[in-house]
């Protein structure tokens, strides 16, 4: 085999000849091949592409391109969400919506943990729960929200209630998952050394269970922010949805992306937190 | 105190996996159990820790527990099972949670434990950050804060690397031979079993039976030397001839299913 002999270290090289082997079969670089497949962070990018996409927009209603009052001018919209800001009228909204949200997301995440963490350790619940959980949770949860209309009435509750619904179901699945995901070798250590049931479930369970959990949050975080905006549109005066549906009916397309606008930092906001929380709850990892 | 394994016998489903196992740990005694892949040694390790019932047979011990002891059937991992949210000297500190010790006895222990297996500059750091060896070095620590009588070594060193084998097996002879803790010790690799055991056991294949007993006399201390290398390599080439031939049909029976 010729490589093999070109690697071997040859004898008759010692006088000081050139071995005639080289000659014969001449080296050949192996051409490099390992290129690509290695994502890499390009932190200027995101902002340049933001920067360049309003750029466009912008252009597009200053030259004629698009009508502006179907597509208003991110300056437009920027002027609309100053005057929000400085009348209050934006707090007022705001304030609305996160305490639906915030009363929606801690009644549907609780009851999801505690339902999430039965079925994960007790096979009785497991065989109950997963096939009603399976069964409930692609209904779209906003479908009920005339049914809870009429049991809660048209106020608050009925609105928490759907969210707490659509929270609900994504935490039991979260948590399940995460809790049947611990691995079977640390509940068996734990149980090698005597630790008590409530113990194993305290130390091992839920630390280990956290990750899958909190991913769970991120998706119920967003379900939230989306069920608060549609209840808010079907049965709402004050509060985002209402604002963004008022402002539709009106032509007031400004006011109406000032509001949409709202959303998309309020869901960043959102999973900037969870983020935070993640990283100081999970800086084991 | 001695531990009594009489006629255990287990099978998963209608998969027999073990079959009238007769087995005595003295104190003290390190007694290796190897045999081919699935001939269940490490069900039986789990059933004498008591993380498994046997569908028949007994596991019993007879003398007294040391009275410092407070578990002392103790496993340690081939997968470390180590807690990667808590520093090492917490994942050592683990056992002692649930009993009622005064915080000076606690952190003795852990204290005790940690300057055993070379732990000590290491008792703040997290698991991922240590390799393979350190974070074994952290399973042993572990067991060793609880006293054990016996520990349960489940092919604790078959995740870890050649040379790192070699340093681990050099730390394990050097407790047992400060603290004569007695092990069961599991492993599908016959020179850990050479190097570490008073006696090997040999299990053949599923449904594992005890295929043979064999006492390795040489102390355990000379046996890296070269003076012990004849006898082991003949012991070495008995063991590999009863379990060769089963390990070949175990192979195929796991690449036919």
């Amino acid at each position: 085999m010729p490589t093999a002999r070109c690697s071997m270290p040859d004898t008759a090289a010692s006088d000081g000849a050139e071995p005639a082997i080289r000659r014969a079969v001449p080296f050949r670089a192996i051409p490099f091949r390992g290129g690509g497949f290695a994502p890499q962070p390009r932190r200027a990018a995101p902002l340049v592409a933001f920067v360049a996409i309003v750029a466009l927009w912008q252009a597009a209603i200053a030259l004629g391109w698009l009508n502006p009052v179907f597509l208003p001018s991110p300056w437009s919209i920027a002027l609309a969400l100053r005057d929000l800001v400085v009348s209050g009228e934006l707090a007022r909204h705001l304030a609305a919506s996160l305490s639906r949200i915030a009363g929606g997301w801690t009644v549907g995440t609780l009851c999801g943990l505690a339902v999430g963490l039965a079925m994960g350790l007790f096979s009785l619940a497991r065989g109950i729960g997963l096939p009603v959980v399976s069964a409930l949770f692609p209904i779209p949860k906003i479908a009920l929200l005339p049914l809870f209309i009429l049991w809660f009435g048209i106020g608050e509750p009925s609105k928490v209630a759907v969210i707490a619904l659509g929270v609900f179901f994504p935490t039991v699945i979260a948590t399940f998952s995460a809790v049947d995901g611990v691995p079977r070798s640390l509940i068996r250590m734990a149980q090698g050394f005597g630790l008590p049931f409530a113990a194993i479930v305290r130390k091992v369970v839920l630390p280990g269970a956290l990750p899958g959990i909190l991913a769970g949050f991120r998706i119920s975080v967003s379900i939230a922010l989306i069920l608060v905006v549609a209840a808010e549109m079907i049965g709402a005066r004050v509060g985002i949805g209402a604002f963004v549906l008022s402002a539709g009916n009106l032509m007031q397309t400004d006011q109406l992306m000032a509001g949409v606008a709202t959303l998309s930092l309020l869901g960043l906001a959102f999973g900037l937190a969870l983020s935070a929380l993640e990283k100081w709850l999970l800086r084991w990892r | 105190m001695e531990l009594i394994v009489e006629q255990v016998s287990h099978a998963y489903g209608a998969l027999p996996v073990l079959a009238g196992i007769d087995l005595r740990v003295a104190a003290g005694e390190v007694v290796v159990v190897v045999g081919p892949s699935g001939c269940g040694k490490s069900t039986l390790l789990a059933i004498v820790g008591g993380l498994l019932q046997p569908a028949g047979g007994s596991v019993a011990m007879s003398g007294a527990v040391p009275a410092d002891s407070l578990n002392p059937f103790t496993f340690v991992f081939q997968d470390f099972a180590l807690l990667p949210w808590r520093s090492v000297e917490c994942n050592v500190a683990l056992p002692l949670e649930h009993h009622a010790l005064g915080a000076g006895e606690r952190r003795a222990r852990v204290d005790d434990a940690l300057r055993r297996t070379g732990l000590a500059e290491f008792r703040a750091a997290f698991p991922k950050q240590l390799s393979g060896g350190m974070r074994q070095r952290v399973g042993i620590a572990r067991a060793l804060v609880v006293r054990p009588a016996v520990l349960l070594m489940d092919e604790p060193l078959s995740a870890l690397d050649a040379q790192t084998r070699e340093l681990l097996m050099d730390d394990f002879l050097a407790l047992w031979l400060d603290r004569r803790v007695a092990a069961l010790y599991v492993t599908h690799n016959l020179d850990e079993a050479l190097r570490l055991a008073d006696r090997i056991v040999v299990l053949s294949r599923r449904p594992g039976r005890i295929r043979a007993v064999v006492p390795v006399a040489i102390p355990q201390r000379e046996r890296a030397g070269k003076a012990a290398r004849g006898e082991l390599g003949r012991l070495r080439a008995e063991l590999w001839e009863s379990i060769r031939a089963e390990a070949v049909d175990a192979d195929r029976e796991m690449l036919d299913a």
